[in-house]
């Protein structure tokens, strides 16, 4: 294989196992007990759900890069990946929401 | 006069994403794909943006894990969770041993991710089954909202079992069917109990209101296609599609995981010097992982 730029070893395969593990621990954990301090309304949905959100999206990067190995690939692959993603579904999202409100008139 | 760098860009032979075909299919593949989920996932944010009290919340469907009793909201899901991300770091491990041509070690590890993957296809069947034979039952109103019947002063929700024979647990709700007089009859006698939105604040309605509204109202249990215990209707049926697709590209990522860890034992990939193949499903097997994590954030959680 001509890509040997990945770490050695595969310490580094465990060390993102526990990070997800201990990130998806912190969502079942916030799930279960859900905090009242967190459930403030914030931005259209609760603190609580932003950080759900935020936390996938941790979870969802380290996958992406170091798992499908997408960090160690050329820019040109990176970026014919990451560009229809990183617009299209940002794009989706705001236009449903957008319209919801206008379809149920919250 | 054609200039010499032009005419040896025209003949081929560039590869300026230094990736193989084959590798590049995968990603464009996975784009279109993740593409789709994002159609799924964020259609079903909208039409439960549009109906807030009668949508379920998932703690209060999911809450059954085998051998314990009683409610135990997301543990089961946190289960197939790690058992998908563990599977998914035995891949990992197998496409890294591929790169140093240990036959031996990617085979093994790819046994243990087609294990992973199988506990993960039985635990959604497991969920499934659960999730259409019902729980604490419902009580549709003539109008087809689906309500629950609950404690006026806790707001803890009773199941029929629980109303109609006083048994609590959830084999009991498993086994019995009820139909709507019995059920009707115990809610009469009981002063204490009030019909309950399963949505977003559980809204009460008052004793009244409650009796009025039970007089044409039907007993439901379990899931279908067309109606559910567990409140609006399409709940189900995003259920049955979203978790159903996903458990689909589980499953055919075992199938072909099958088929490379073969062709591993055949020292196919031996012969060509190279363990690409593995990487590839590994792309495939990775980002079913990933769309879990998607999943399991905008169903069970949010």
């Amino acid at each position: 294989m001509s890509d040997s730029s990945s770490p050695a070893g595969t310490r580094w395969i465990w060390n993102i196992f526990w990070l997800l593990l201990v990130v998806t621990g912190v969502e079942v954990a916030l799930g279960i007990i859900k905090p009242t301090f967190l459930l403030f309304p914030l931005a259209g949905t609760s603190i609580l759900n932003l950080i759900f959100i935020g936390l996938t999206l941790v979870k969802a990067a380290y996958i992406v890069q170091y798992f499908m190995h997408l960090k160690y690939e050329t820019q040109s692959l990176r970026m014919a990946i990451y560009l229809p993603i990183l617009i299209l579904i940002p794009y989706l999202t705001f236009i449903l929401l957008y319209e919801g409100v206008e379809v149920y008139g919250y | 006069m054609a200039q010499p760098a032009a005419a040896e860009s025209w003949s081929g032979g560039n590869e300026p994403m230094k990736a193989e075909y084959g590798k590049l299919m995968m990603w464009f593949f996975l784009v279109s794909d993740a593409l789709t989920f994002t159609g799924f996932l964020t259609a079903y944010g909208f039409m439960r943006f549009g109906h807030q009290s009668t949508w379920p919340i998932a703690e209060d469907v999911f809450t059954h894990f085998p051998g314990i009793e009683g409610d135990q909201p997301l543990l089961y899901v946190a289960f197939m969770t790690f058992v998908l991300i563990m599977s998914s770091v035995t891949m990992v491990i197998a496409v890294n041993a591929g790169h140093q041509l240990k036959k031996t070690v990617v085979a093994w590890w790819m046994i243990a991710t087609i294990v992973g993957g199988f506990i993960f296809v039985g635990s959604q069947a497991w969920e499934w089954y659960h999730f259409i034979i019902g729980d604490k039952g419902g009580i549709e109103l003539a109008d087809g909202r689906v309500l629950k019947v609950a404690e006026a002063q806790t707001g803890e929700v009773l199941s029929l079992s629980q109303l109609v024979d006083g048994e609590a647990g959830h084999a009991s709700n498993h086994l019995e069917k009820f139909n709507t007089g019995e059920v009707k009859t115990a809610f009469e006698a009981n002063e204490g109990l009030v019909l309950q939105s399963p949505g977003k604040g559980h809204a009460q309605l008052n004793r009244a209101e409650s009796l009025r509204l039970m007089q044409n109202a039907q007993v439901v249990q379990g899931a279908n296609m067309k109606r559910n215990e567990y409140g609006q209707g399409q709940f189900a049926n995003f259920f049955f599609f979203i978790t159903g697709f996903h458990g689909f590209h589980v499953f055919s990522g075992v199938i072909i995981n099958i088929i490379i860890f073969y062709n591993v034992l055949m020292g196919t990939y031996e012969r060509r010097k190279s363990y690409l193949m593995v990487e590839k499903v590994g792309l495939y097997w990775h980002f079913v992982d990933l769309v879990w994590v998607f999943v399991f954030t905008f169903f069970y959680l949010v």
